[in-house]
C-alpha cells in the first residue's frame, strides 16, 4: 500500500505523541483559547535515594532516578526547566542528597527543587539548602507565575522539642500510619509570604504552585494531606487559573476546587496503593478512574515514572510516562473546567479495577 | 520432516489431532485457514531463492532447516554477502508470537514475510510486483495459487504469497521436549536431577520466568512484551540522546524503518524505540521463547553472546559483561544482579538444554556445536 507523505506524516505524528512532537499534539488536542505563551518543563519527584552504607546505595532507587533523568533529556522539542518535586533522600543525610544531586546533575535543563520531608526532618532542611536553595521561593517563566512552597512544615512543639535526636525525628515522620507522627502545613509565616508575593501579580496571570504534600486534604495517616490546605486554597482561589502540581502520594491524582487545579506526580523510587478510605470531607475526594493496578514486585520500575507537563494558555497537560504501562495524560478540559485523563475518564474506555489478585 | 507431513495430511483438523506436548492450540487467523495445500504452496516460496536479487536467497538461508529454522550465525546474511544487525529468530513456534521480528514491528506472520523480500540487505527485491511476475510465469505456482487461493495468475497478489508463507510457518511448532515430559506428561525421568534443579532456578533466584513465562498446561516461554536487559544498548549510553533524535527526525521524514533497523547497528539497538518512539522504551527487545534455545545459538537480538552460559552470566551480573561493566540508565526493572551460584549457573542451562524438541535435538555429547558443523558440511 503506497501512502502518500502528507499521511505519513500525520501517521507518523501521532505515532510519536510521548516523545518528539508531542506538545504541540497535546496542545491541539484540548486548547481552545488564544494568547499566551506555551512551554514544556519535566517534572521528576520522590527518588528516596537511601545509602545502605559507604559508597552503597539502593540499587532500585538509583536506577529509578538515573533513567527519569536520561529519559527527560531525550524529550524534543526540549522543556524550559525541571521540577524536582522532593523526597530526593530517604533519611535527609549529606551522603543521600549527594548522591541524589549528582544524579540530577546529569540533566540538560536548569533544575527547581522542592523540599520534601524524607529531605527535611534530619537537619530541618539546612543541608538541602547547601544544595538548592531557598526552601520557597517563586520565579516567573513565561508568562506565568511559579510558587515554591515548603509545605511539610509541623507543628513547632512537633519539630523542636517532642524528640530527642535528629535521627529519631526523621524516622518518626518517614513513616506511615504512625501515630507518632504529625500533619504537614504549609504554616502562618509563609502563608503571609505567599500573600505578600501574590499581592501585586494581576488576577488573570496562570499560577502554578510546586509543592511536595497535596495542597488539599486526602488522607491523613499517609499525610496525603496538608494541614491548612483550606487556608492556602483561600490565597490562591482569586486567580482565574491556578494549578497545583505536588509529589509525595507516588501514584496518580486529579481534582478540582474552584479555579485551582490539582495534579499529582509519579515516584521514580516505588508507588503506594491509593489509600483504602477517603475520610475526612467528600468535597475533596479527588477523581481517580482507575486504581492502579498492583505493583509487579518482579518488576522494580512497575508502577513508578515521571512526567513532562505542558503549558498552555496557563493551563497544564500532565503526561505520565509509566513503564511497562500506558502512558497517560491528564489535561485541563476547557469544557468542563477541571482536569481530565484525557483517554480513561471517558467511561466507554474505563478499564475496569482490579478487583481480584 | 516425515513427522510434519503426517500432521499435515490430517487436514484442518490436525491441530486440535496432534498437540505437541507444551503447546497451545496454533492461532489460526480466520482468514487465512491452513490447508495441505497451502502449506506445501508455502514451503516451496519459503525455499525459492529467486524472491531475491541475486537469486542466491530465500527465507530459508537464514531459517535452516537444519539448524532449526536459524542461520547460526550472529547476525543474518542476505544479497551478495551483506549483513544486517540482527541475529535470525527460530521459525520454530513463530505462531505463537503476539508479534514479529525482535522490536515487534510487524503484527502477524503474513505482515513480516513482506518485508524481507525488500529489505536491501536481505533479499532486495526492487518490489513486491517483481515477486509476482516470477510466480505469474512459473505454471506449476499458477496452478498451485488456483488451487489454493481460486485465483488467475493476473489476479495473484503478494497476500496471497504471504498468506501461503505464514501457513507453512504455522506448521513449523514443536513441543514434546523431555522437559514438557516431566513436567507436563508426569514422566519422571525425562529429565536429569541437575536440569529439575535449575527449572528451580529458573522459578526463584534466577527471575527467568517473570519474563519466560509458563501456564498450567502449556508453556510458551515469553511473555510477548519487550525489555531493555542491557544487549547493544550498554555500550551506546552517551550517544542514546543524540541518535534518538536523530532517527525519530529520520522517521518523521518518511525513511524506511525495516530497512534503518537492519543496516545500522546504531538505529538496531534502539530497539522497540525505534517503533514507538515511546522514551521507555529505549534498547527495548522482544522476550524471546526459550523452547529449543540449546540449538539456536548464538543469543540476543545481535547474537552477541556465544553460549547459553554467557547469556546466564550476563544476566547474573545484572545485565552487563564483565559484572563490573556500568548498566545503561534506561535498563528495564525487572534485571539486576542475581548472585546465582556456580552451581546454579550450571543447572539453568542443563534445564534450557532440556527444553529441545526430539526432532531437533543432536547428539547429547556437543549441543549447538554439533548443529553449527553439520551446516558448514552442507
Amino acid at each position: 500500500m503506497k501512502m502518500n507523505r502528507r499521511g505519513f506524516l500525520q501517521r507518523s505524528g501521532a505515532a510519536m505523541a510521548g516523545s518528539i512532537l508531542p506538545v504541540s499534539l497535546v496542545k491541539l488536542a484540548f486548547g481552545q483559547e488564544q494568547g499566551g505563551q506555551d512551554f514544556t518543563f519535566a517534572y521528576i519527584s520522590d527518588s528516596h535515594i537511601q545509602q545502605i552504607s559507604g559508597a552503597r546505595f539502593v540499587r532500585n532507587w538509583d536506577q529509578g532516578l538515573k533513567r527519569a533523568v536520561a529519559e527527560a533529556n531525550l524529550l524534543e522539542p526540549a522543556p524550559d526547566f525541571v521540577v524536582f518535586g522532593g523526597d530526593l533522600a530517604q533519611l535527609g543525610t549529606k551522603a543521600e542528597l549527594d548522591h541524589g544531586a549528582e544524579m540530577l546533575s546529569a540533566l540538560r535543563y536548569p533544575l527547581y527543587c522542592v523540599m520534601g520531608e524524607h529531605d527535611y526532618y534530619l537537619d530541618l532542611g539546612e543541608y538541602w539548602s547547601e544544595l538548592f536553595g531557598d526552601h520557597y521561593y517563586s520565579f516567573d517563566h513565561k508568562g506565568v507565575h511559579f510558587v515554591v512552597l515548603n509545605s511539610i512544615l509541623t507543628y513547632d512543639e512537633w519539630t523542636y522539642e517532642r524528640w530527642e535526636t535528629p535521627e529519631r525525628r526523621m524516622l518518626e515522620m518517614a513513616g506511615l500510619d504512625n501515630p507518632n507522627g504529625s500533619p504537614f502545613m504549609v504554616g502562618e509565616r509563609q502563608r503571609e509570604w505567599l500573600r505578600n508575593d501574590l499581592a501585586n501579580v494581576p488576577r488573570s496571570t496562570p499560577i502554578v504552585v510546586l509543592s511536595h504534600s497535596p495542597l488539599q486534604k486526602i488522607y491523613k495517616g499517609w499525610n496525603f494531606w496538608t494541614e491548612d490546605a483550606e487556608e492556602v486554597q483561600a490565597i490562591l482561589a482569586p486567580f482565574e487559573k491556578v494549578t497545583v502540581l505536588y509529589g509525595h502520594v507516588h501514584q496518580i491524582q486529579y481534582n478540582q476546587i474552584g479555579s485551582i487545579s490539582f495534579h499529582s506526580a509519579m515516584a521514580t523510587a516505588w508507588p503506594w496503593p491509593y489509600p483504602s478510605t477517603y475520610a475526612q470531607s467528600g468535597a475533596y475526594v479527588p477523581v481517580m478512574t482507575v486504581p492502579m493496578n498492583r505493583a509487579d514486585p518482579f518488576n522494580e520500575r512497575d508502577a513508578t515514572g515521571w512526567q513532562f507537563v505542558d503549558v498552555h494558555t496557563g493551563r497544564v497537560a500532565v503526561n505520565y510516562t509509566l513503564y511497562d504501562n500506558k502512558n497517560r495524560t491528564v489535561a485541563f478540559n476547557a469544557a468542563t473546567g477541571r482536569p481530565e485523563d484525557m483517554e480513561y475518564q471517558h467511561p466507554p474506555r474505563r478499564i475496569p479495577p482490579q478487583a481480584h489478585y | 520432516m516425515r513427522w510434519m507431513l503426517l500432521l499435515v495430511s490430517l487436514g484442518a483438523a490436525w491441530h486440535a489431532a496432534a498437540q505437541p506436548l507444551g503447546l497451545p492450540p496454533v492461532p489460526i487467523p480466520e482468514d487465512n485457514p491452513i490447508t495441505p495445500a497451502k502449506v506445501a504452496l508455502g514451503e516451496r516460496l519459503f525455499n525459492d531463492v529467486r524472491f531475491s536479487s541475486t537469486g542466491a536467497v530465500s527465507c530459508a538461508t537464514c531459517h535452516a532447516p537444519a539448524t532449526a529454522f536459524t542461520d547460526a550465525r550472529q547476525v543474518s546474511v542476505g544479497i551478495n554477502g551483506l549483513t544486517g544487525t540482527r541475529n535470525a529468530p527460530t521459525v520454530v513456534n513463530a505462531a505463537y508470537n503476539a508479534t514479529q521480528f525482535w522490536d515487534g514491528r510487524s503484527p502477524s506472520l503474513e505482515d513480516q514475510a513482506l518485508h524481507p523480500i525488500v529489505n536491501p540487505v536481505e533479499m532486495a527485491m526492487p518490489s513486491h510486483d517483481a515477486v509476482l511476475e516470477i510466480i505469474r510465469a512459473d505454471r506449476e505456482y499458477t496452478r498451485a495459487f488456483r488451487n489454493v487461493f481460486d485465483v488467475r495468475p493476473e489476479q495473484i497478489r503478494i497476500e496471497h504469497v504471504t498468506k501461503a508463507i505464514a501457513a507453512f510457518e504455522r506448521t513449523q511448532v514443536a513441543g514434546d521436549s523431555p522437559f514438557d515430559r516431566w513436567y507436563f506428561g508426569g514422566e519422571d525421568d525425562a529429565i536429569s536431577d541437575a536440569a529439575k534443579r535449575g527449572f528451580d532456578v529458573f522459578l526463584t533466584d534466577g527471575r527467568c520466568v517473570s519474563c519466560h513465562t509458563i501456564e498450567q498446561d502449556h508453556a510458551l516461554f515469553t511473555d510477548h512484551r519487550f525489555h531493555n536487559i542491557g544487549i547493544g544498548v550498554n555500550a551506546m549510553q552517551d550517544r542514546i540522546g543524540e541518535l534518538a533524535k536523530a532517527f525519530l527526525v529520520a522517521k518523521a521524514q518518511g525513511i524506511d524503518v525495516d530497512a534503518a533497523v537492519l543496516s545500522d547497528p546504531d538505529t538496531s539497538h534502539l530497539g522497540r524505540f525505534a517503533v514507538t518512539g515511546d522514551l521507555s522504551e529505549i534498547g527495548a527487545f522482544k522476550t524471546p521463547t526459550l523452547r529449543n534455545v540449546a540449538v539456536t545459538a548464538p543469543y540476543m537480538h545481535d547474537g552477541s553472546l556465544a553460549t547459553l552460559r554467557e547469556v546466564v552470566e550476563h544476566y547474573n551480573n545484572g545485565g552487563v559483561i564483565p559484572a563490573d561493566a556500568p548498566v545503561n540508565h534506561y535498563l528495564s526493572g525487572g534485571i539486576r544482579p542475581l548472585n546465582l551460584t556456580e552451581q546454579q549457573i550450571d543447572d539453568l542451562v542443563t534445564f534450557m538444554e532440556s527444553l529441545t524438541s526430539p526432532q531437533f535435538a543432536v547428539p547429547t555429547t556437543s549441543g549447538p556445536v554439533a548443529a553449527l558443523d553439520r551446516r558448514e558440511e552442507q
